[in-house]
């Protein structure tokens, strides 16, 4: 049992330098749509709600699985959706014409 | 708990879905890969969904299909039906709901132990600190979602009851942890805990104004991403500690780039109610009215914004001509054009210090006639403008000459720069121009600083702006 704790620290720990690692140099532009994105991953949160839902074995535990999935995918799905509406705007002016008209 | 399974085809799902997340994560952070980022990020979530119901403590799918079904709906319906201007809001109650999710789900599993006792003291400690977390970052999302959409007061408050309630559930919280914690995880005393964790979340963001709204919900994001970790730990579930340590540990340096890109810090920005009023770094001009604060930018966040601009304007004055920066505006304009962008120049007919001072100076460099424009022509452009980089003139583009009387220049007719999308102005420092007086497009909102000599800022934003795909 502590065994499993101490190895869950060190995923924790590893995971918490990626983390810092990774955002050292985001441009302002994109501050909302990587808090968004960010956002929607931190729905992974409904695979513990389904397996909590999943294996209730009281009616009030099943209430709050139940309620945790629907959280949980409206966290995923909305955010998610959301990200990919606001980085449209990135895509929409990415590809100028290149080789364009000689005036 | 669940136990090791006999071929951890469900883990290994689980760590591939993780890598998938950091790649997404690290596609996000810059614009060409950002799309493909979440997108990717998005599958992994699927991936990690469908494997989930394989797993072998699932008895009865009945809630968990029907829950994804009503979640799934409310969330497409939310995320499509947002205008885009609303997007904060959406994110607020998206990272609410997540929140609430991890809370729950650790509630749930409290309820399951406490009726089996037999509970490790950190898992125990893990819960409560997992609910707290949860719960606050479930009801200050919503109240930031409140503030943002005008259902409350967006308005900051310094009320000092504020300040008794969020000390008063804070003890509250500590109070009932600790006795929970010490032999007694009686249900009652856990919805009590979880109750007053629910009202701490309130009162902490009540008095934070809608402005700061932002940073708020970046840093109650990173704080879901803790709370969906210790969920993690206590389901003994390494992707939901991958996942949620990185959003927090990515969330929490995203919280503070923001602050960093208003110029203000983070316990300013969660306190600064108490005490002063919002915008406390302005400046008084020489007319004495205050303004506002100055905000910088960074060489490549000014690239970025040029390079997925559809026209730029640029308007020189007397700097440009004291840097004999001339040669460098016509690579950046050459650079611009190169990736499709309408470039045009605006030439005031006192920019510089005699007239016509920068059409000789830009032809020196060879800039094509066709693209200096005169004011009278491009002022009327300039509200369809997405970006006017403004080198290393002032008074010209001082808006104080077509509202404020009592300006020394009021009257005299300028270049509407102000009336565009976004404003860079590459300036020397902050002193006045020519006229001797404070200029508030730099106080502007949609203005940005970048400080320096012109010619070493345009040689450099040439750079960035190529590096740029």
């Amino acid at each position: 049992m502590s065994g499993e704790f101490l190895l869950a620290a060190y995923i924790f720990f590893l995971a918490a330098f990626v983390g810092f690692e990774m955002i050292s140099k985001v441009p302002t532009t994109l501050h909302t749509p990587l808090m968004s994105g960010t956002n929607a991953i931190h729905g992974i949160v409904i695979v513990g709600a389904m397996l909590v839902a999943g294996s209730a074995d009281s009616p009030l535990r099943s209430v709050i699985g139940f309620l945790a999935v629907i959280f949980g995918a409206i966290n995923v799905v909305g955010g998610f959706a959301v990200t990919d509406r606001m980085l449209q705007m990135f895509k929409k002016k990415a590809p100028p014409p290149k080789e364009k008209h000689a005036n | 708990m669940p136990t090791s399974h006999p071929f951890p085809f469900i883990q290994l799902v689980y760590l591939a879905a993780a890598l998938l997340f950091i790649l997404g994560i690290k596609r996000l952070s810059s614009p060409a890969t950002a799309r493909s980022g979440n997108q990717l990020a998005a599958s992994a979530m699927l991936l990690a969904i469908i494997v989930t119901l394989t797993d072998k403590q699932i008895l009865s799918y009945n809630l968990i299909l029907a829950g994804i079904a009503i979640g799934s709906v409310i969330g497409a319906l939310l995320a499509y039906r947002v205008k885009m201007t609303d997007m904060p809001q959406a994110v607020a109650i998206f990272n609410g709901m997540g929140g609430g999710a991890a809370a729950l789900v650790e509630a749930s599993e409290f309820l399951h132990h406490a009726a089996t006792h037999g509970l490790a003291f950190y898992a125990e400690l893990a819960m409560l600190v997992g609910t707290l977390i949860g719960c606050v970052t479930f009801s200050g999302s919503l109240v930031a979602f409140g503030k943002l959409q005008g259902l409350l007061s967006a308005r900051a408050s310094a009320n000092p009851l504020l300040k008794i309630l969020t000390a008063l559930f804070l003890l509250d919280c500590f109070g009932l942890g600790a006795y929970i914690l010490s032999g007694n995880p009686d249900p009652i005393f856990f919805a009590w805990f979880a109750a007053s964790a629910l009202f701490l979340g309130i009162v902490l963001v009540v008095p934070i104004g809608g402005a700061d709204m932002p940073v708020v919900i970046s840093l109650l994001n990173s704080y879901t991403g803790l709370s969906v970790a210790i969920a993690g730990f206590v389901l003994s579930n390494y992707l939901l500690i991958i996942s949620g340590t990185l959003v927090g540990a990515s969330g929490t340096l995203l919280t503070q780039l923001m602050c960093k890109a208003m110029n203000r810090s983070l316990i300013n920005v969660l306190f600064g109610a108490f005490g002063a009023s919002a915008q406390t770094d302005g400046k008084t001009g020489g007319d004495g009215s205050v303004k506002g604060s100055i905000r910088d930018i960074s060489m490549d966040d000014a690239a970025i914004l040029l390079a997925y601009a559809q026209n730029v304007v640029i308007v020189p004055g007397y700097g440009l001509a004291v840097a004999q920066a001339q040669h460098q505006v016509r690579q950046l304009a050459d650079a611009l054009e190169k990736r499709g962008i309408d470039v045009k120049y605006a030439i005031h007919p006192v920019a510089g210090r005699m007239p016509g001072h920068m059409n000789v100076l830009l032809a020196e460099a060879n800039v094509p006639y066709s693209q200096l424009v005169e004011m009278e022509e491009i002022n009327p452009e300039l509200p369809r403008t997405d970006v006017v980089l403004v080198i290393g003139a002032n008074d010209v583009v001082n808006p104080a000459a077509r509202a404020s009387k009592s300006s020394p220049i009021y009257g005299m007719p300028i270049l509407d720069v102000d009336k565009a999308a976004k404003v860079i102005v590459l300036k020397r420092s902050m002193n006045p121009g020519f006229a001797g007086i404070e200029n508030e497009l730099f106080y502007d909102p949609k203005t940005q600083m970048l400080f320096g000599d012109a010619r070493e800022s345009l040689q450099k934003l040439t750079t960035a702006l190529r590096a740029v795909d």
